[in-house]
């Protein structure tokens, strides 16, 4: 269902952006107006994601050990997988990010009669780690876009991800392993069950909306050609702040250009905020360091206590007849003796903590 | 449970999923998947709202009219006070590397125990409330009303929950259910909403010192017992001390070790350590408790249990603390304590008076763990040990949640374990350390009527300690958790029976040669040591 919508969804904005270029002529609206409005909603959306992110405080370190703690000097610390220092914790969240550590130690399981089997689980790392990193070189390469000439190191990356040198233009290789990526990604999320069971419509869309701008790029790049020069004629236009639309540019740019607008407009209001999320995850981002320093919870407050004196006060016999030592002898307190119901009487209000 | 399956039959799990997606099948209560409701009792005595009668299967749960409001408004302060809730709300993508992570969902096969799926109870509720997107396009954006079934899905599943964290290990974000779930009760605790097997324990510890609510002559009574099963063992009298001031350390244990099976072998091997090695220390009757049930119930109730392990350390004006084998209570002290209950600055940096380590890595709590305190004893040579003396047994150890995922204590058990038994075998590398399965029964769920739920939660581990007793003949568990200590042995009788538990200083207790003791015949457990029958002549 969830799946059926998103695909509908996707197929259904490629189609506004085909009638309303081809049909109703609206190249300004979708090649400048709605461009600027998607910049501007991404960077002023996920600012303000991490803001309030950032206003709720981390009260207490609980950091995840997935490693060896720091204790004795002569124990061999996990260093990266349980830090307990600032540069650790960079590392761990530099595997993190980079490399995606934790779901590098995904596994499967299965019931084999009666038994639990357990065995490597790698592909969805890396479809994963093959789909972002692609994303990433991808998102990249598009600066030749925006500056004049093409920076030096776009340039490098060009040919690099073209070293295979198939085809005129040559076939970059990132576009295609994007392309297998993500598709694996939605493959998996519709063949297994489980998380099949799981996903919503929110999980299909972005699925569906980034191979969609996978392949009009790819179509634009190596079939239905687009005229280069004006394209790059609209977009310094753009990031120089003084749009024009050239003519000549077809319809499946506009397309291009509309899924990716979506994209942006998407991204801080889904789950797709997760890549600025991950940086500020307290499982991952804190030292586990919290009995070597103190962790400061803002709202700490004072609560209600059941203080030493009144438990004396509750069993002072008892523990004198036992031979526990107490701070008032009941010989010279009778009035406290006297009060045995202790319970839930005069529990004082006493602050801790907050000195 | 009178009609309880038998392994075979239970060990049948059914990984079918229903046709229906998730929102629209309302909570089943299971018997044997819950725990009582909690009694109004117990909620009176720690002031906790709408104490009432009530019980699980009941239509009407007997809550506030304004429950509703009572659990967003308690939602919206959450998410301003713990950017983990906010965060966790907020960037899952349900990529499902924590499906199969949950014990619970490998033992029940009931998606609703995926960690992603038990988060996402609660965060289609934030979705609906607190999203632009949900509360625009409602279903189509993954939210949900707040209604009855949903809350009271909310009961059954965050129950269903040991809060272990094995899900956030996997996590790529690091998204802990344990916190999700520990909002969750927190919540619901608002309404009244708790289990007697938490809310009891609770109430004892507030008014008693400890969860089984054992007043301090019963303490002292206790102890005399051990005490005079050492000396029938050891022929060594142990002389310990409690609430006694001047003190140069405080030993804090989970009040388990003081009354039951196999936790009171565990403390008798406290006892017999530290007067082996003549440390000036005493036990507290007020400050009875290392566990802490409130942990189980919200953060306020923790701080109010565990409030009392400082202000008795200053009392009786000790320097330092040591810590027994309790799982959750090392998450707690290690995690917690120090920034609910701190700054301890009336203590020292705990220096061991026996091999002068000092131990910065507990600095600032002033706090470490036995473990890493007879580690270091070991280490040093400082304790006479004769690990043939457990020899009789073929040892694996089992990490608790708390202490691989909440702390990182991993090596320093092995280490001494290691010392104090010739045989001692690994259960598989997915099971153990960081990967270590939870027994099933953590976070207050170790009740008897909820025994099913128990046994399936168990079953991950249980299968594990299987492979180890069919290839190395393992027979005895260790841990150096109280609730391992309690949970276990019904779940290594039902999955693999054979196989006994133990804490981890009961093996050493067993090997510790003391001064002036007598030739052992038993073990800690009075039990006949098979090779000293007659073996004279070596």
């Amino acid at each position: 269902m969830g799946a059926l919508f998103s695909l509908a969804a996707v197929l259904l904005l490629s189609l506004v952006a085909y009638v309303g270029v081809e049909l109703i002529g609206m190249r300004s609206f979708f090649g400048i107006v709605i461009p600027y409005v998607a910049v501007l909603t991404i960077i002023v959306g996920v600012v303000y994601r991490v803001i309030t992110w950032g206003k709720s405080p981390v009260p207490f370190a609980i950091s995840t050990s997935c490693g060896q703690q720091k204790s004795l000097p002569w124990i061999n610390q996990s260093k990266l997988d349980n830090p307990s220092t600032t540069s650790g914790v960079i590392g761990r969240m530099a595997l993190e990010i980079l490399l995606f550590r934790s779901l590098f130690r995904n596994n499967t399981s299965e019931l084999r009669e009666g038994r639990l089997a357990y065995s490597s689980g790698k592909w969805l790392w890396l479809a994963a780690l093959a789909f972002h990193w692609t994303f990433l070189i991808v998102l990249i390469r598009h600066m030749r876009f925006f500056a004049n000439p093409s920076p030096a190191f776009v340039s490098a990356l060009e040919s690099l991800d073209g070293f295979l040198q198939i085809g005129a233009p040559r076939l970059f290789l990132t576009g295609a392993i994007l392309l297998v990526a993500v598709s694996y990604l939605l493959y998996r999320r519709l063949a297994v069950r489980t998380v099949r069971y799981i996903s919503l419509a929110a999980d299909y869309f972005p699925l569906f909306l980034i191979i969609a701008i996978a392949t009009t790029g790819i179509l634009m790049r190596y079939f239905i050609k687009v005229d280069i020069v004006s394209v790059k004629e609209l977009t310094m236009g753009l990031i120089g702040f003084s749009p024009v639309i050239p003519e000549g540019i077809g319809v499946i740019f506009y397309i291009h250009v509309f899924l990716v607008s979506t994209l942006f407009v998407y991204f801080p209001f889904s789950k797709l905020v997760h890549a600025g999320g991950v940086f500020l995850s307290p499982t991952r981002n804190l030292a586990n360091d919290s009995r070597m320093k103190r962790h400061i919870n803002p709202w700490n407050y004072p609560v209600k206590l059941h203080p030493y004196e009144e438990y004396e006060d509750d069993f002072r016999e008892k523990m004198e007849n036992a031979g526990i030592p107490v701070e008032i002898p009941s010989a010279k307190a009778p009035a406290a003796a006297e009060s045995e119901s202790g319970n839930e009487t005069n529990d004082a209000e006493i602050p801790v903590g907050e000195e | 449970m009178a009609k309880k399956p038998t392994p075979e039959e239970l060990s049948k799990i059914n990984y079918s999923l229903p046709y229906t997606g998730w929102m629209y099948n309302p909570v089943e209560f299971k018997d044997g998947m819950f725990c009582n409701a909690s009694k109004p009792e117990s909620l009176n005595t720690v002031d906790f709202p709408n104490a009432r009668k009530w019980s699980v299967k009941d239509e009407d749960w007997n809550l506030p009219e304004n429950w509703k409001e009572i659990v967003l408004e308690a939602m919206k302060e959450r998410l301003e006070k713990y950017r983990s809730f906010r965060l966790f709300m907020d960037i899952c993508v349900r990529c499902g590397a924590c499906a199969d992570k949950c014990h619970f969902f490998l033992g029940t096969g009931d998606p609703k125990n995926m960690p992603v799926l038990r988060a996402e109870l609660i965060r289609s509720v934030y979705r609906r409330y607190f999203t632009k997107s949900g509360q625009m396009l409602g279903n189509l954006a993954g939210g949900r009303e707040l209604t009855l079934d949903v809350l009271k899905e909310w009961w059954y599943y965050f129950y269903q929950c040991s809060e272990c964290r094995r899900c956030s290990v996997f996590c790529p974000y690091g998204i802990d259910q344990a916190e999700i779930t520990m909002i969750g009760r927190e919540i619901l605790n608002l309404l009244g909403l708790n289990i007697e097997w938490i809310a009891g324990p609770v109430a004892n510890c507030f008014m008693k010192g400890n969860h089984l609510g054992l007043e301090p002559h019963t303490i002292k009574s206790n102890f005399e017992f051990m005490i005079d099963d050492i000396e029938e063992i050891t022929g060594v009298k142990v002389d310990p001390s409690f609430n006694r001031k001047g003190a140069e350390v405080l030993f804090v244990a989970p009040s388990g070790d003081m009354f039951g099976d196999p936790g009171t072998y565990t403390c008798m091997g406290y006892m017999m350590l530290f007067h082996e090695i003549g440390l000036d220390y005493t036990w507290s009757t007020y400050a009875s408790e290392g566990g802490n049930f409130g942990f189980f119930t919200s953060n306020e109730m923790a701080k109010r249990l565990n409030s009392k392990i400082y202000a008795e350390a200053q009392r009786l004006g000790v320097k330092w603390i040591i810590g027994g084998e309790c799982g959750h209570m090392w998450r707690v002290m290690h995690q917690y304590m120090d920034t609910w209950n701190g700054p301890a600055d009336f203590l020292e940096v705990p220096v061991s008076p026996i091999t002068g380590t000092k131990f910065e890595n507990a600095g600032s709590t002033k706090m470490i763990h036995i473990a890493e305190f007879t580690a270091d004893l070991i280490k040093h040579g400082k304790l006479n040990l004769d690990p043939s003396r457990n020899d009789h047994l073929k040892v694996t150890f089992h990490d608790s949640c708390n202490t691989s995922r909440g702390m990182g204590i991993l090596d320093e058990p092995r280490y001494v374990i290691k010392n104090v038994c010739n045989n001692f075998h690994e259960m598989p590398e997915d099971t153990i350390r960081e990967k270590t399965f939870c027994c099933g029964s953590g976070s207050g769920l170790n009740a008897s009527e909820n025994m099913e739920l128990r046994l399936r939660g168990g079953f991950p581990r249980a299968n594990a300690v299987k492979h180890v007793q069919q290839h190395h003949g393992v027979n005895m568990l260790a841990n150096i958790c109280a609730i391992d200590r309690a949970a276990l042995p019904p779940l290594m009788n039902y999955w693999v029976p054979g196989v006994d538990v133990a804490g981890m200083h009961e093996l050493v207790a067993n090997a510790l040669v003391m001064k002036g003791e007598k030739e052992r015949t038993q073990d800690m457990r009075l039990e006949d040591l098979p090779e000293k029958e007659g073996a004279e002549d070596v």
